[in-house]
């Protein structure tokens, strides 16, 4: 056991393995996002469905279902933070820089991963407090009588979706080159696959872009709702 | 024959511990058919004549890119923007008159600066060391033939077995790893029949080692792979990152 | 001194089992108590250094470069030669045995050519066993192409890359070594000199390269893998580091250099460019399988494409002169390399020599691209015409090639005895540093394997022979000579340091290299040869008066490195002009003007060879030349092994 114990600490001590939690941690938020986003999707489908949508979330398993899945995410969530800003610390740090500093092929998105995922993060921090804390009273009072009405009356404030799209922008820059990592960190992409992988990943960062601005977008910007 | 006449900005250093600078040199009339190394050796010979300041040091050895012991940073990309070449295998044609080359040494902390352009890569002999091999007596090897190997895998072999161990692919990380060179060099080892009995016991040994260097860790930019002048793929990382999991399972249970 | 030779007595193929079965051995416990000294870390001396490790005993590795896996053994290309006869197209022990000694043009030693033979099957074995990837075929077989000077498939390769996949299995296994702490590595290390103890080696003096630092280390023997001295030419295939410091500073020690002047010139390199040039880059001998070799036929034409008026495709066919073709039918392009060097350089004097430098030739695609298709050629020769097109900036697919002969390799070295120790006891000398295996000429993908036999095989059996009357540890670094030792190299860098100068260690290096090419290069004669030997003092006596070198001592210092390797290569170059003007015949890499056939001689009439070929003289010159060092300004001292050939019968290698 002590054997055992000991070559997991190596394993998560070591690039490769912190890079596999990394990874597997990243794959279970990019499931959460496509569960996420159909959910949210519902909101088109009316107040009716929206709101039973809602009710089933938390009345699932006597309400623990929500909990199991609050827990597993921030679980994941933090994890994935914590070892990418360790990794991200430390490859800062591996050597001095170039007097004349050039990229050959690294992507824009590849290369800004830490700063898209601190404001990832600081949006989850908004949002939960938006959304799931609704720390706004009139929106706490709406969210007790319908979360499609509560979700319409946030999005009426420019300032928020302004934020919202900030931030699904970098969502979409984070998954555009996690998603083909997570590939590859699992050592899951070949020279046969690795075009397929890319476009992938490039698609499914499209479709979570797409899928979370339209709600506030058409809320703002065409009165859906209202 | 053209001549060209360039700006050079070179990094030098006077040894490990003393702060480096950028030095500014014109070299003048430099024939389009030199190699690169050449036109530093032509920068060298006046250097000398001149006296006033000692010759730019810098590693080289075949001078026919094989040996992997030339290593400049031309440009901020490690042997030039050219593909698939050492910087000996660079020629002054890819270059034109009145233009400024940046030059400096292959920068990763797990590769200090010895002097000049001289930089100590040893931490890969030590990674070699750290399992890197097929542990066989000499003298002790069954008859080659003794084992068929299928022309695929041996294909697959060869073309990780083709690093030449320069370290480009260090020096062009952002984060300084060393994944290219050391899933090439697992994979070499991993895609052969001879290579299963120590795979496990391998890959751990060299990952290990490559951590404790002071390597940087992957991001998957890929920009080792657009520097290596053996054109390696990053194929084999994904392979190491898969047979690293597996040893570290079978690791943690036996 | 008499040479002993020390071969075992018995039948040829029975002695390298006997004298195994004869010699005495060393039992493990024993082993550990013994120390080795390896110079060198590339296919020789990497495989020694981890063998003997293996094995037990202690060993010391130094070699110059950053990384013993940096070695120039990793440039060779073409193959390495085993007789597995996994082709069954006829091969075995005795036929690559025969092959290497007629090859050799006859002037190398049975016994050890034999031995050679036998091993070179466990090496394949030992390489394919370290996972070295050599080409295969679909049934996961290993495939065999065939090379110069050989009628059976015999060459074992992987790509264009043999060398260095088999130096990276080699060095491998010395990291494995290493690691476990039986090898200790002294990279950016350069020997300066060979410490003698009553009149046995017992260790060296090093200078490490990053810090200037010069120590001293003991052991109970020596060997010294450190190649060959192709760079005394200046430019040459070689590494640009590639020096004979090693082997010289033994050889002023008191070991023998044997046949200096057996040196290989590959006939297909890519052309000098300019005066800055560095070094030159072979082009694989492969190429000459479909490549046509001309020149025009007029000086003019040439003159007009050195100039840059006309170009190769402005010949027309009937002035195009295939001189190989036209001289050699039965051979035609692919007559061996030391033919086709002579021949490329006969057209250049002639003044029909192309290239911006006059010394170049053609190598046409032409014929065969318009025959099996441009993919075709591409597919065989991909990499290599990438290479020319990289190096030359033409495009060989459109206009042909140019090339011209370089020098290769060096059949010459210290001498050794059967158990490659060398004429001072404790001195063992392995690989290209040694003169034993190949004569007066080296078959193609012969070289790979005379290192990985003697550092696998031969040095590992061998040196016990020498240890096992030998305590173990009884010369240690205290031994006052090694301060007298060190106190000599340390004077010597300091007198380096203080010439100061006008002239670049380079500019003294090209001198030479020029001046020894063109009297001991492709051709020799008497009088070009003494020539050179009164104009070689003359260069190091301005060397020593006037090279500068910038810098200080303590410290990363090129300069200085490359001074005290071409201060050597001054003084090697009169033992290898010696040599060549006392041998009066040509032989294999050895060509003397004065003795070619000639129309008037009896073998020409009868068809037997031809008038321009090698000539030898067998009744006089059937020796090993070992030459002995004297102060300058006194010649070498000869000592002669006689060679006797009990199985095989010498004979004139023709061509025609």
């Amino acid at each position: 056991m002590s054997a055992s114990s000991c070559s997991l600490c190596t394993f998560a001590k070591s690039s490769i393995g912190r890079k596999i939690i990394v990874a597997l941690t990243g794959l279970a938020l990019v499931l959460f996002l496509a569960g996420h986003l159909s959910g949210n999707l519902l909101i088109f489908a009316g107040e009716e469905a929206f709101n039973d949508y809602a009710h089933f979330l938390h009345t699932f398993l006597h309400g623990a279902g929500v909990w199991i899945a609050r827990i597993g995410l921030l679980f994941c969530f933090v994890t994935h933070i914590v070892f990418t800003v360790l990794l991200t610390k430390e490859n800062k740090s591996t050597r001095a820089k170039y007097a004349k500093d050039t990229t050959v092929q690294a992507s824009k998105s590849s290369r800004l991963m830490i700063w898209s995922g601190l404001t990832i993060l600081a949006f989850v921090v908004f949002h939960l407090l938006h959304f799931t804390v609704r720390t706004d009273a009139e929106l706490a009072a709406l969210g007790e009588i319908s979360p499609w009405e509560m979700v319409i009356v946030a999005f009426q404030n420019p300032l928020v979706v302004i934020f919202y799209v900030i931030a699904m922008t970098c969502l979409c820059s984070h998954l555009g080159h996690g998603v083909a990592s997570i590939f590859q960190t699992l050592g899951l992409r070949t020279k046969k696959t690795a075009g397929p992988i890319q476009f992938l990943s490039k698609a499914y960062a499209t479709v979570i872009y797409i899928g979370f601005i339209s709600i506030p977008l058409a809320i703002l910007l065409f009165g859906f709702g209202r | 024959m053209p001549l060209l006449n360039l700006t050079l900005k070179v990094w030098r250093q006077e040894n490990a511990t003393s702060e480096g600078r950028i030095e500014t040199y014109e070299a003048k009339e430099i024939p389009t058919s030199a190699s690169f190394l050449e036109m530093i050796d032509i920068v060298n010979e006046r250097l000398i004549k001149d006296g006033q300041q000692e010759p730019i040091h810098f590693d080289h050895d075949c001078r026919e890119g094989i040996c992997g012991m030339c290593s400049m940073t031309i440009n901020g990309v490690p042997h030039s923007k050219e593909r698939g070449i050492t910087t000996c295998q660079l020629h002054m044609r890819k270059f034109s008159d009145g233009e400024t080359i940046w030059i400096e040494p292959f920068r990763a902390n797990a590769f200090p600066v010895i002097k000049d352009l001289v930089t100590d890569r040893s931490s890969f002999d030590r990674i070699i060391g750290a399992g890197g091999y097929i542990s066989v007596r000499t003298g002790s090897a069954p008859d080659a033939h003794a084992i068929q190997i299928p022309k695929p895998d041996a294909d697959a072999a060869f073309d990780a077995a083709a690093c030449i161990g320069c370290g480009a692919c260090v020096a062009a990380c952002k984060n300084a790893s060393a994944m290219l060179f050391v899933s090439a060099k697992a994979s070499h080892l991993n895609h052969l029949p001879q290579g299963q009995a120590e795979k496990d016991q391998r890959v751990l040994g060299m990952v290990g080692q490559m951590d404790e260097e002071g390597f940087g860790n992957c991001t998957n930019q890929y920009e080792c792979e657009a520097v290596c002048p053996k054109e390696i793929s990053t194929d084999h990382i994904a392979k190491l990152n898969r047979d690293y999991l597996a040893a570290s399972a079978r690791d943690s249970v036996s | 001194m008499s040479l002993d030779s020390k071969v075992p007595t018995g039948p040829l193929a029975d002695k390298w089992t006997s004298h195994k079965m004869d010699s005495k051995l060393i039992n493990p416990a024993n082993k550990r108590k013994f120390k080795i000294i390896v110079v060198g870390s590339g296919l020789a001396g990497g495989s020694a250094a981890a063998t003997l490790s293996e094995l037990g005993y202690q060993v010391d590795c130094f070699c110059y470069q950053d990384s013993p896996r940096r070695a120039h053994s990793i440039a060779a290309q073409g193959g390495i030669n085993a007789a597995k006869n996994y082709q069954n197209d006829g091969d075995s022990v005795h036929r690559l045995f025969y092959d290497t000694i007629k090859g050799g043009d006859f002037r190398s030693r049975e016994a050890n050519v034999h031995r050679l033979a036998e091993v070179s099957t466990e090496i394949i074995d030992q390489c394919v066993a370290q996972g070295v990837p050599f080409a295969r075929e679909y049934g996961g077989l290993l495939d065999n192409r065939s090379f110069g000077g050989a009628q059976v498939k015999r060459t074992f390769y992987a790509r264009g890359q043999t060398g260095q996949q088999l130096l990276i299995g080699c060095y491998q296994a010395l990291e494995k070594e290493i690691s476990k702490g039986g090898v200790t590595m002294h990279p950016r290390t350069e020997m300066l000199d060979l410490v003698v103890v009553d009149g046995e080696a017992k260790g060296i003096v090093v200078r490490n390269l990053v810090t200037g630092e010069v120590t001293s280390h003991a052991a109970d023997a020596v060997i010294l893998a450190t190649g060959g001295y192709g760079n005394v030419f200046y430019l040459s295939t070689n590494a640009m580091g590639c020096n004979v410091m090693a082997s010289f500073r033994a050889h002023k020690r008191g070991a023998y250099m044997a046949n200096p002047c057996y040196t290989q010139i590959h006939p297909t390199c890519i052309p000098v460019s300019g005066d800055y040039q560095s070094k030159l880059t072979l082009m694989s001998e492969s190429l000459r399988n479909d490549g046509r070799i001309w020149v025009p036929k007029s000086k003019e034409d040439a003159a007009a494409i050195r100039e840059g008026k006309k170009t190769a495709l402005d010949i027309p066919e009937d002035e195009r002169d295939y001189y190989l073709e036209r001289k050699y039918p039965s051979f035609g392009n692919l007559c061996p390399r030391d033919i086709a060097s002579r021949a490329a350089k006969e057209c250049c004097d002639e003044g029909r020599g192309v290239a911006t430098s006059g010394l170049g030739v053609f190598l046409d695609f032409k014929d065969a691209i318009a025959r099996d298709g441009e993919d075709a050629i591409r597919a065989r020769y991909g990499n290599l015409f990438q290479m020319y097109e990289k190096i030359s900036g033409d495009n060989p697919y459109a206009s042909p090639m140019q090339i011209y002969p370089a020098v290769h390799y060096t059949m010459g070295g210290l001498w050794v005895d059967y158990n490659l120790m060398s004429n001072l006891p404790g001195l063992h000398v392995l690989g290209e540093a040694n003169f034993s295996d190949h004569g007066a000429n080296r078959l193609g993908a012969s070289a790979l394997m005379q290192g990985l036999a003697d550092g696998y095989f031969v040095i590992p059996s061998t040196i016990a022979v020498y240890l096992a009357k030998q305590t173990a540890g009884s010369v240690t670094t205290d031994h006052p000579e090694f301060k007298k030792v060190e106190n000599t190299v340390k004077d010597r860098l300091k007198s380096l340091m203080e010439i100061k100068g006008n002239k670049s260690v380079d500019s003294f290096h090209r001198e030479l290299g020029l001046l020894v090419w063109d009297k001991c290069g492709m051709a020799r004669d008497k009088e070009g040869l003494q020539e050179a030997l009164k104009r070689i003092p003359e260069i190091r006596n301005e060397f020593w008066t006037n090279v500068r070198i910038p810098g200080s001592a303590n410290g990363l210092n090129v300069e200085l490195e490359k001074a005290g390797r071409v201060a050597d290569f001054i003084d090697f170059a009169e033992v290898l002009c010696h040599d060549a003007l006392d041998r009066e015949e040509s032989c294999g890499g050895h060509f003397r003007s004065e003795h070619q056939f000639t129309d008037a001689d009896t073998e020409v009439q009868d068809g037997t060879t031809q008038a321009g070929e090698a000539k030898r003289h067998d009744d006089q010159y059937q020796y090993v030349a070992a030459w002995e060092h004297t102060e300058p300004g006194t010649p070498p001292i000869l000592h002669k092994e006689e060679l006797v050939y009990e199985e095989v019968q010498p004979s004139i290698r023709s061509y025609k």
